[in-house]
């Protein structure tokens, strides 16, 4: 009897302290797992009241709100919802921000994170060009009209006013490029931008006390 | 950091900067410090410009390409902001408060810009007629600097990255010279004050801009002070909420008086105490009797009285440093944060698991090991309840079992069983748990406005529509019909929902309050070991 428990009936530990003698039943084993959101037992104590607390719940909420608007808040880019259009080349991809341009000071941060770096060299570069191209075709021209003045000097008054009033011209357009509106000059299209809305924004607008349904 | 760190601070990001931002933010968090081949470039500006990110030589030395490293904890006092800027108002008021939220929300600003936009805001809000002196902003930014709630903005790539705190100037000449001229009604600055001033306070390293004999006349937009960018110091603020749970702690448990008297302490030797010293430095009882505010009346003999009772009081605030000046005081400050930790925990666990499970959570905290038995001896409990107790506190891990083997082969039935419980490591749990609930938090949040985002897009039109036709002078007829687009049901969701908002958000608050009880406790005891 003694060997026979020992092998079979005996534990090792004590087995007061599970809670559960040895020939009651074990508890119930668990065939799925633990139930996500368990009841609870003890309600939760109410949250604190008081103007203090209220005040801080409406300073985060301005928070959040206002935090949306800053350009610190980057949007994704548009996602492509079907087929390219002609026109998604000329629609900016970026909505205008508000009023805050986001100028960080570029001095503070890492030169390769300035991604501005090169659209404004960009920018920049194209009037020094024109510069440079306003003054080479104006020293061209003007040894050129040297040049024809001396060899051809038996061509007549209007050809030479012509060069000269096409010189004007180029050096006015070249001045002027810079002043057209950057809608209808600057992707080189024919068209000017509003061309190209695709009537998201009408109707968006309208202040008058519409009935929502029109027959 | 953990993954609820980890997911916590991608909510906030996300929150207040965009998808965008988040997913860097959280892919640098995840692999630690990677250089820049992999991440979007805006994003990465602004997370350096509010401070949560910094950038340094990388592993191949200063040739190599910069690495990026993210601060989570940085990322984490988001939560906080709104009590920053409470406690701003509240110290500085109106004006204190609008520049504490502008340059919170900007992550660094100079000067001059601050104290324009909050001039501006000022004015909007006010009446028409009036505009705001420049002076009283520019007061209120000054007073915070010289609290050191405001610190320059440590800066420039090349030098190591060493220290969280930024230098903090010792403005008391610059602002003086500041008030001492008279003409601030004019919009435009004496450049040639701030100049020479600033130039003097300036940190070695940074190139001062202009800093020649005659500075060169400015224009109107550029004031003298470009370069030089202010942050929050975030250290202050934690020291200020600390210093209001000893207090407010004390008031609680002995009375007014004595939080006062613990208040003049901790104010009086806020300057001299080193910022994560154990103990104040020691202020004598005759300074402290000199410093108490009048209002109380407390003559000499009661102040030492109650100065008794708090050394003797078993929860060690201030305790006696020597008998000189008579009698030297200190407050106990990482022993005031244990116990207030202790506090924390003993309430999670009353409200979780009741009362009698506290019970025998206090004793184990308190006794350190017991048996099983002992357990049910001390805490009075029937045994069965108690081993059900014991055993749910156990699986939730707030209680520990530690073995104590008698021989050799770890027998069980020849092995001790004790439980116990660590008070770190359970705060530390219990902080992780404060995260994932801040977590959950704002996911439900997230949840409950996207599935109402059509009744929200709705409300908000209509009251677009109707904010244009007041401003248009339309009739109240016209009003009416507009109002009456929204069905009586759908305002009442309209409400619910934004009831459930507030909720989640005040709940938010709260647990921040907590999660920053935790966070300092655990700081505290990192320091002094």
């Amino acid at each position: 009897m003694a060997g026979r428990g020992r092998g079979r009936t005996q534990f090792t530990f004590n087995v007061d302290s599970l809670g559960f003698g040895r020939g009651e039943a074990l508890p119930a084993s668990a065939l799925v797992p633990s139930p996500l959101f368990p009841p609870l037992q003890f309600r939760p104590v109410p949250l604190p009241t008081g103007e203090e607390v209220d005040y801080m719940l409406a300073l985060k909420q301005e928070l959040r709100a206002s935090s949306k608007i800053l350009p610190s808040h980057i949007r994704p880019g548009r996602v492509k919802i079907d087929v390219d259009r002609y026109s998604d080349k000329y629609q900016s991809g970026e909505p205008k921000h508000s009023a805050v341009e986001w100028n960080p000071d570029w001095s503070r941060l890492p030169r390769e994170l300035c991604i501005m770096g090169p659209k404004t060299r960009k920018a920049k570069a194209r009037p020094p060009l024109k510069h440079k191209v306003k003054t080479t075709t104006a020293k061209e021209l003007v040894q050129k009209l040297e040049t024809l003045e001396k060899n051809e000097k038996n061509q007549s008054e209007g050809e030479e006013d012509e060069e000269k009033k096409k010189t004007g011209e180029e050096e006015e357009e070249s001045g002027e490029g810079e002043d057209y509106d950057e809608e209808e000059f600057e992707e080189e299209t024919d068209y000017i931008m509003s061309y190209f809305d695709n009537g998201e924004d009408f109707g968006g607008d309208s202040d008058d006390n519409m009935d929502e349904a029109t027959y | 950091m953990t993954a609820q760190e980890v997911r916590l601070c991608a909510l906030l990001l996300q929150e207040h900067f965009g998808e965008v931002v988040e997913k860097v933010g959280t892919h640098l968090l995840r692999s630690g410090a990677l250089n820049l081949r992999a991440l979007v470039k805006k994003s990465l500006c602004v997370l350096v410009q509010h401070g949560m990110c910094t950038f340094g030589p990388g592993r191949r030395g200063p040739a190599g390409p910069l690495e990026y490293r993210v601060s989570c904890e940085r990322i984490l006092y988001m939560l906080r902001y709104p009590r920053y800027i409470y406690t701003a108002k509240s110290l500085y008021g109106d004006t204190g408060e609008l520049v504490m939220e502008e340059i919170l929300q900007r992550g660094q600003m100079t000067m001059s810009n601050t104290v324009r936009t909050v001039a501006d805001r000022l004015t909007q809000n006010m009446e028409d007629g009036q505009s705001t002196d420049y002076n009283d902003v520019v007061t209120a930014f000054s007073r915070l600097v010289e609290t050191h709630f405001l610190q320059r903005f440590s800066e420039v790539p090349e030098s190591p990255v060493g220290g969280k705190g930024g230098v903090q100037m010792k403005m008391v000449t610059w602002v003086q010279e500041l008030q001492r001229k008279p003409n601030w009604s004019t919009q435009r600055w004496e450049s040639r004050a701030v100049h020479t001033h600033l130039c003097e306070c300036i940190y070695p390293q940074h190139q001062p801009l202009r800093c020649n004999s005659t500075p060169p006349a400015l224009s109107p937009q550029a004031c003298g002070d470009e370069g030089i960018y202010w942050q929050v110091n975030v250290e202050r603020f934690h020291l200020h909420f600390r210093h209001q749970a000893i207090i407010s702690a004390v008031a609680s448990k002995l009375d007014q008086t004595s939080s006062e008297i613990v208040r003049t302490m901790l104010r009086m030797s806020e300057v001299t105490t080193p910022a994560n010293a154990a103990y104040t430095q020691a202020v004598s009882a005759n300074e402290i009797f000199r410093a108490v505010p009048p209002s109380y009346n407390i003559s000499r003999p009661i102040l030492d009285q109650y100065l008794t009772l708090l050394v003797d009081d078993p929860m060690e605030f201030v305790g006696k440093a020597g008998d000189s000046g008579g009698g030297m005081y200190v407050v106990n400050l990482h022993r005031a944060l244990a116990n207030l930790a202790r506090a924390t925990l003993e309430s999670v666990v009353q409200e979780r698991f009741g009362s009698r499970s506290a019970r025998i959570f206090r004793l184990l905290l308190r006794k350190r090991h017991l048996e099983q038995k002992q357990v049910e001896d001390f805490a009075m409990i029937p045994a069965k309840e108690a081993k059900d107790m014991l055993y749910t506190l156990l699986s939730e891990n707030l209680v520990q079992l530690q073995e104590i083997p008698k021989t050799p082969d770890h027998a069980p039935s020849r092995t001790f069983y004790l439980y116990t419980v660590n008070q770190l490591p359970t705060a530390r749990l219990l902080l992780q748990n404060c995260y994932k609930a801040v977590g959950n938090l704002i996911d439900r949040r997230l949840f409950e406005t996207k599935e109402n985002k059509r009744h929200l897009e709705k409300s908000q039109r209509i009251e677009a529509i109707l904010g244009s036709l007041q401003a248009s002078g339309a009739e109240p007829a016209q009003l009416a019909e507009v109002e009456e687009m929204i069905t009586a049901p759908e305002r009442q969701q309209l409400e619910a929902l934004r009831h459930h908002i507030n909720k989640l958000d005040s709940s938010e608050n709260q647990v921040d309050e907590t999660i920053f009880l935790l966070e300092s406790y655990i700081k505290s005891t990192s320091c002094s070991r």
